[in-house]
């Protein structure tokens, strides 16, 4: 009832697409292989001549793209294989009879192999399920002990073994692994009974509305998204419900009673109608909501590969996609029908026959202003469709409509466009990534260039990133850079050619990690070419983990340095301390000063000794002196303390430096001094300052002592009198102030013995100082013991015109009233002069 | 001084975004490790935390305490460090663990570096052999936005860590910072730069910027400017006079927030206060010359009783509306305004006095290379009647770069007073000093260039430009009284300064000094470049450049507000007299600054940093 071309079959609701003839030439078909194609339009293993069991004949291990291209081929030589899977990033998974599984890339290149642990390798594996969830690809295993294990990504493997399942005698009738909450659970079907095992415990549960003419569930399959289970019964019965087992959608009779090869859902997301493909040799049956069954039939032995929106079948000859017919596409294609985007694609054909009718096309959907919908339509049916002429007729009808649409936003109509260039790109029968529109746009461009990348495909990677205008940090250069890591590693040429082609193709490339590449080069033996390549990087911090690793120290440090970025060099000086022995590791530092500054720093707060050694190996005798200087203050004993002084000073000695030996023997000497007397006077004396000690002695009264220090240490006298001075009017001893005073003449003046007395508010012994006070001091000699008529008469006697405003400012106009008169007029004579 | 609204000034970029970044990320990293737990948060990072998020919050995401690390109280078996990643803490974390280890305790580890985790402290771990029993994490907390207009990495240690320690670890957090600040409000059109520590910032954001994704959008800043704290040393051991920087300079803003002790609340308790914009008495006078914020703060009291007096005459229904939408405003306000009035009479008691005019007059002859005998003479005398130890340090200092360095007649006799006063252990003071050119003794002969050949015979050639660059900017010679005549830094003596309006820079030092970091920025954004400027940075020891953005729209370089925003960058901390200084030039030329800064920095903290006495 649609109006199809082509290689594209109806079936029911379901339309079946040849994607590919395929390439690849099997004698027997797809009989007697283990077979396993990765989703999304991946590659397709196939491990030949399984089932045949011979000792002599080894079995073949062939891995061919989607079209049937060879990508790899070679005999298989470990152990048995029970099954074959692909993870998400496209590498091959092979699961041995003992629980080991072999990682081989899509190359066929052995990357690495991981075990599934002891249990599983004694007891054997009895069945295997490779699956995806959101956290990676995982393994399932039923052990020969009928108990289950799980890996829920082999990326980060840690396993799992699920609590056994009650009154399980032999192998279950079938099981499949479930994601749900966040964890990957494994549903068990064992006769009739069906249970579920998470980490802790197995839960029995029952599908709401199973017929119950059935005695035993013989396969199960759930849906891509994990969000809908299908299970058929041995009374042939198709059980069709939500995975967590609370509704029932639907159940439908296929009235075949043996047991299928295998079954998938085959539902586009979003989609109300619920559908499974079950395959048994030679038919194809597909079961929906209605009691009607479509039965179709295979030639061929064939595979079903479950997709997010559809179910591939492959065949020896052929590779179909099976899928719900897009809602877009039904209804522009169904016949007579009057879908907007239908009458716009029938307008469109008239315009192009130059036919007249295409106006009344149109008219008609305008009347009904549904032309953005129309060409809504034709754009979103043009993304389903798989043969570009079909694309083109749509999205020139999409095309030719917009024109009568005033502001249509552009952006879909031209990201599909887009799209549509790259998947057909893709879909080519050479490259045989045969994706939708609707997986290309779940999986990300950043993936399907990645996919590209891993098949080496670069040139096209970079059209596909230049086309869609990928930013060039995602894009072109990354896919350079894989290509850089994949060119490092052809043996065959030499470390120049090599060097000298990358670095012409990624010149101009912007965020390139030349030492990723290099790494690569290092990884595959090739140091030389791996420090060429680091020349190139720009950004030197990228340099010193591999040059480290390279065991290339030296440059690792200086390119640590030339970075900036001391975190790196501070790497660097640990990685050399433990790797060289000390005096060559002292050395190495002591060409870069950089890297010895950091090392001191640590070693100030981690290891003293060291920073002693350093200074002493650089024959530093100024820091040497300063390091003992500081242990000296941290020791308590006098003797160390002393002992440690006495080393500050030789080596303030060999560094010339006599002012800081001078003083450290100084601080000796009051040391010492101190020593005595705390044993004389008992008085808390040991580690103050020269100043704080005189202090002391004259606040206690033992002049003599302080006098002793006054010479010994050459105090300067102004500093001496300062210091008696403030000593005695602190004990307020004006007598010996006095005497102190007459002693000869102060070097500091006698101003401030007026103010100290102030200090202490004694203006009668400050007004004995006044009359030393030299002349220019006298104003404020006399402010201070509050003499206003004494500053009068000084500033009067000076003319000093500023003087005399100071004093006038502190007199009051009350009192004293005739003294102002007088300043003033002395005030005009001096400003007068 | 008129107060009205900056004309014509470009809105400044919502910094609030920051704050709530770094919450997100605290918040999302604790939920990491379920369950109850114990946390334990650096001591420096209490206030920057209380910045950010308060208890509350913490309290709900975590059910704990937080507690500061020198507080041992462990109630759960799980406990989480929230630490700056210094090796002393992470060796107390190992001892802890080792400790429990020992006694047989098995409790959960986990330490949150913030802003970044450094190898040398994974180091400690794997040495101490705890390494496998802690996971580590990082809390990328680089910006804490202290008010409008700047913002400040909170990292004290980078002055001394850089400058003095030769340990540039930091560099890449300022190169972070400065990504992240790019991410997040546009990228930049034209950077500019002065210094060796500027210059490696520079290089490892241009290399963080060229690691990621490029964003190009309507940048929110037109031009970057970076400054090393140690191309300037004079402007921050000067005294302050401006408000902002006098309360800091006596009370010590920590954080944004101060806390007034009880001589200024006129009551028996301190009170702590949060010091920014949203303060409106304080907004008006932070920038305000010191002898002109008494009388604006009087004025303020007058207008506010007359505010008060309204009520007077009300009939009820005013009564209500004044009760309803003022009063709660006045109330504010009358607080505040009594705070500051306390502060200032507090600093007016402390500074009016004979002693603060005498410093601030010799600083003034320091600046203007006048009187030097009688400066020294001071000098001698303050540290002989032992004033203040750090403010003799900051006066020795201020005489050295001035000078050029001391006769060494003089440096050695001034020197031995010094230790004579405070101690034999200041020897080290000392040695730190000479190393930063911040106090030396005039030299005769070219030492530096023999130690420089001595070195380079030993290594090769690609790394001696290196060294001859690290060298030089150890002995560097300040040059000081060059540039002060070249940059016109110090006002011709003699004529009246008038305070009450500034006209240039120089009011934030009473006039006497404009503060070269500030003139150097000024010059610059004048000239577009350092062209016309190589004699002074030669005096400077190089290390300029400025680049224009290569990811910048130029097309969009028309006249945006975003074009007048100007990001400066201090490394090694500003003080608040520069930014005033440069509010003041933002002002004047229709722009605005932002100040982003490793820490906010003073005299005191400046010497504070480089005494050796502690260790």
């Amino acid at each position: 009832f649609v109006a199809y071309r082509g290689q594209t079959e109806l079936l029911g609701p379901l339309r079946k697409i040849e994607l590919y003839e395929m390439g690849w030439n099997l004698k027997d078909g797809l009989r007697e292989c283990l077979v396993a194609a990765a989703p999304y339009g991946g590659p397709i293993a196939l491990l030949k001549g399984h089932y045949r069991r011979s000792p002599s004949a080894r079995p073949q291990l062939e891995i061919y793209s989607s079209s049937g291209l060879p990508l790899a081929s070679f005999p298989w030589k470990s152990g048995v294989v029970k099954q074959l899977g692909w993870t998400v990033s496209d590498d091959l998974l092979c699961v041995q009879e003992d629980g080991t599984v072999l990682v081989y890339d899509l190359w066929g290149g052995f990357k690495r192999h991981f075990s599934m642990g002891n249990e599983v390798s004694q007891s054997q594996v009895l069945e295997t399920k490779i699956f995806h969830s959101p956290y990676g690809t995982g393994v399932a295993i039923l052990t020969g002990a009928l108990r289950f294990t799980l890996a829920t990504n082999i990326d980060d493997i840690k396993l799992r073994r699920l609590p056994e399942v009650p009154g399980l005698q032999e192998a279950p009738s079938c099981w499949a692994v479930l994601t749900q909450d966040r964890q990957s659970k494994v549903l068990v079907a064992n006769g009739s009974q069906l249970f579920i095992l998470d980490n802790t415990a197995c839960t029995p549960v029952t599908p709401p509305g199973l017929s119950p003419q059935a005695s035993s569930i013989v396969h199960m399959c759930v849906s891509f998204s994990y969000k809908y289970l299908a299970l058929l019964t041995d009374s042939g019965h198709v059980w069709m419900g939500t995975s967590n087992l609370k509704e029932k959608l639907s159940e439908v009779d296929t009235k075949i009673k043996t047991p299928p090869k295998q079954m998938a859902w085959c539902r586009r997301p979003k989609s109300q109608q619920p559908s499974a493909v079950v395959m048994w040799d030679g038919l194809l049956i597909v079961v929906g909501e209605c009691k009607e069954t479509i039965q179709y039939h295979l030639d061929d032995d064939s595979v079903l590969v479950p997709e997010l929106d559809g179910v591939r079948i492959i065949s020896g000859t052929h590779h179909e996609l099976l899928q719900e017919v897009p809602g877009a596409c039904e209804e522009i294609f169904k016949i007579a029908s009057m879908a907007p985007g239908a009458l716009l694609l029938e307008a469109h054909k008239e315009y192009e026959k130059e036919s007249q009718k295409a106006d009344e096309y149109l008219r008609e959907i305008k009347e009904q202003s549904l032309l953005s919908e129309a060409v809504r339509q034709c754009v979103e049916a043009a993304g389903h469709e798989h043969e570009p002429e079909t694309q083109k007729t749509l999205l020139r009808a999409a095309s030719f409509g917009k024109c009568f649409l005033s502001n249509f936003p552009p952006e879909q109509f031209v990201s599909m466009c887009r799209d549509l260039r790259v998947l057909n790109a893709v879909r080519d029968y050479t490259v045989g990534i045969p994706l939708t529109h609707t997986q290309f746009k779940q999986m990300t461009v950043q993936v399907l260039i990645d996919r590209l990348v891993y098949r080496k495909l670069y040139p096209l990677a970079i059209e596909v990133c230049r086309y869609l205008k990928t930013p060039e940090y995602q894009g072109v250069s990354r896919v350079l850079k894989h290509w850089a890591c994949y060119k490092v590693q052809q043996k065959e040429e030499s470390d120049e050619v090599i060097a000298k082609a990358v670095s012409v193709k990624l010149a101009d490339a912007a965020g390139i990690s030349y030492s990723e590449i290099a790494t690569k080069a290092y990884e595959s033996g090739r140091t030389e070419l791996a420090i060429k390549l680091l020349e190139f990087e720009p950004r030197s911090g990228e340099q010193v983990p591999l040059l480290l690793k390279m065991k290339k120290s030296p440059l690792a440090l200086s390119k640590a340095i030339e970075s900036g970025d001391t975190d790196l060099v501070y790497t660097v000086v640990m990685y050399l301390k433990n790797e060289l022995n000390r005096g060559d590791f002292f050395m190495m530092l002591r060409n870069q000063p950089v890297a010895l500054s950091l090392y001191k720093q640590f070693c100030k707060h981690q290891e003293q000794d060291t920073l002693k050694d350093l200074f002493n190996q650089d024959d530093d005798h100024e820091e040497l002196g300063n390091f003992y200087v500081k242990a000296s203050y941290k020791d308590q004993r006098l003797e160390a303390r002393v002992a440690l002084l006495q080393s500050a000073v030789d080596e303030y000695y060999k560094a010339k430096n006599d002012f800081s030996a001078k003083t450290t023997e100084d601080e000796m000497r009051l040391l010492r001094f101190q020593r005595k007397l705390e044993e004389e006077k008992d008085e808390q004396l040991v580690g103050f300052s020269l100043q704080d000690t005189m202090t002391t002695l004259l606040s206690v009264g033992l002049h003599k002592h302080a006098e002793q220090l006054y010479k010994d240490f050459r105090v300067p006298d102004k500093r001496f009198w300062w210091l008696k001075l403030k000593a005695l009017a602190e004990k307020e001893d004006w007598e010996e102030l006095e005497k102190f005073g007459k002693t000869k003449k102060s070097p500091i003046g006698y101003l401030p013995f007026v103010e100290v007395c102030i200090k202490h508010h004694n203006k009668y012994e400050a007004k004995k100082y006044v009359s030393k006070v030299t002349p220019e001091q006298k104003v404020k000699a006399h402010l201070a013991v509050g003499d206003m008529e004494g500053a009068a008469e000084a500033a009067i006697e000076r003319r000093n015109e500023s003087e005399i405003s100071t004093v006038l400012s502190r007199c009051s106009a009350t009192t004293d009233h005739l003294l102002m008169e007088r300043l003033n007029r002395a005030k005009a004579t001096a400003v007068k002069k | 001084m008129a107060h009205t609204e900056w004309k014509d000034a470009p809105g400044l970029p919502d910094f609030s975004l920051l704050k709530r970044l770094a919450r997100d990320q605290l918040i999302f990293l604790l939920e990491q490790l379920p369950g109850k737990k114990d946390l334990f948060i650096d001591a420096d990072l209490m206030s920057p935390l209380d910045r950010i998020a308060n208890v509350t919050i913490l309290k709900f995401c975590l059910y704990t305490s937080s507690l500061k690390y020198t507080y041992f109280l462990f109630f759960f078996c799980r406990l989480c460090f929230l630490i700056r990643p210094r090796i002393q803490t992470v060796k107390w974390i190992s001892d802890l663990v080792n400790a429990d280890k020992v006694a047989g305790r098995f409790r959960r580890y986990k330490i949150i570096f913030t802003p970044q985790k450094f190898y040398a402290c994974e180091t400690v771990l794997e040495e101490q052999g705890v390494y496998g029993d802690v996971t580590t994490d990082e809390w990328n907390f680089y910006i804490l936005p202290l008010d409008d207009d700047i913002l400040s990495l909170e990292l004290p240690e980078f002055f001394r860590d850089n400058f003095l320690e030769g340990d540039q670890r930091w560099v890449t957090t300022a190169g972070s910072a400065l990504r992240l600040l790019q991410s997040v409000y546009g990228s930049f059109s034209k950077v500019y730069g002065i210094g060796r520590c500027a210059k490696m910032v520079y290089e490892s954001w241009r290399e963080l910027m060229e690691d990621g994704e490029q964003r190009t959008r309507q940048p929110e800043f037109a031009k970057v400017f970076l400054v090393d704290r140690d191309v300037d040393f004079v402007t921050p051991l000067c005294s302050q006079v401006v408000y902002e920087g006098l309360v800091d300079d006596l009370f010590r803003i920590k954080c944004g927030s101060v806390e007034f002790g009880p001589d200024v609340t006129s009551s028996d308790k301190s009170i702590k206060v949060m010091l920014n914009s949203q303060d409106k008495v304080f907004s008006e006078i932070r920038n305000e010359h010191f002898s002109n914020v008494f009388g604006f703060l009087s004025q303020k009291a007058k207008n506010l009783q007359t505010a008060y007096d309204k009520r007077r005459g009300m009939d009820i229904q005013q009564m209500k509306a004044f009760v309803a939408d003022e009063l709660k405003g006045l109330k504010q306000e009358h607080r505040l305004l009594s705070l500051h009035i306390g502060a200032s009479e507090s600093m007016m008691k402390k500074k009016t006095k004979q002693d603060f005019q005498e410093l601030l007059k010799t600083e003034h002859s320091l600046l203007e290379g006048f009187e030097i005998r009688e400066c020294i003479t001071y000098i001698e005398e303050h540290i002989n009647r032992q004033v203040s130890m750090i403010d003799s340090l900051r006066l020795l200092c201020l005489l050295s770069i001035t000078e050029n360095g001391l006769l060494s007649k003089d440096y050695r006799s001034l020197k031995a007073q010094y230790l004579q006063s405070y101690g034999i252990e200041h020897l080290l003071t000392f040695a730190n000093l000479r190393q930063l050119g911040l106090l030396e003794e005039q030299q005769a002969g070219e030492t530096l260039t023999v130690m420089e050949s001595k070195v380079g015979k030993l290594v090769n050639d690609k790394t001696v430009g290196k060294l001859t660059d690290a060298f030089s900017s150890l002995a560097k010679k300040s040059n000081f009284r060059a540039l002060s005549k070249r940059l016109a830094l110090v006002p011709k003596s003699g004529e009246e300064y008038d305070l009450r309006v500034p006209r240039d820079m120089a009011y934030v030092f009473s006039g006497a000094y404009i503060p070269l970091s500030c003139k150097l920025i000024e010059q610059v954004l004048e000239r577009d470049g350092w062209t016309g400027m190589e004699e002074v940075t030669r005096m400077l020891n190089g290390q300029e450049f400025a680049v224009t953005g290569g990811s910048s729209s130029s097309e969009a370089r028309s006249k945006t507000d975003a074009q007048r925003i100007v990001l400066v960058m201090f490394l090694g901390g500003c003080t608040f007299s520069e930014i005033s200084a440069l509010r003041f030039l933002g002002k004047e030329r229709g722009c605005r600054f932002i100040v982003v800064t490793t820490a906010i920095t003073n005299s005191s903290r400046l010497l504070e940093a480089l005494l050796d006495n502690s260790a």
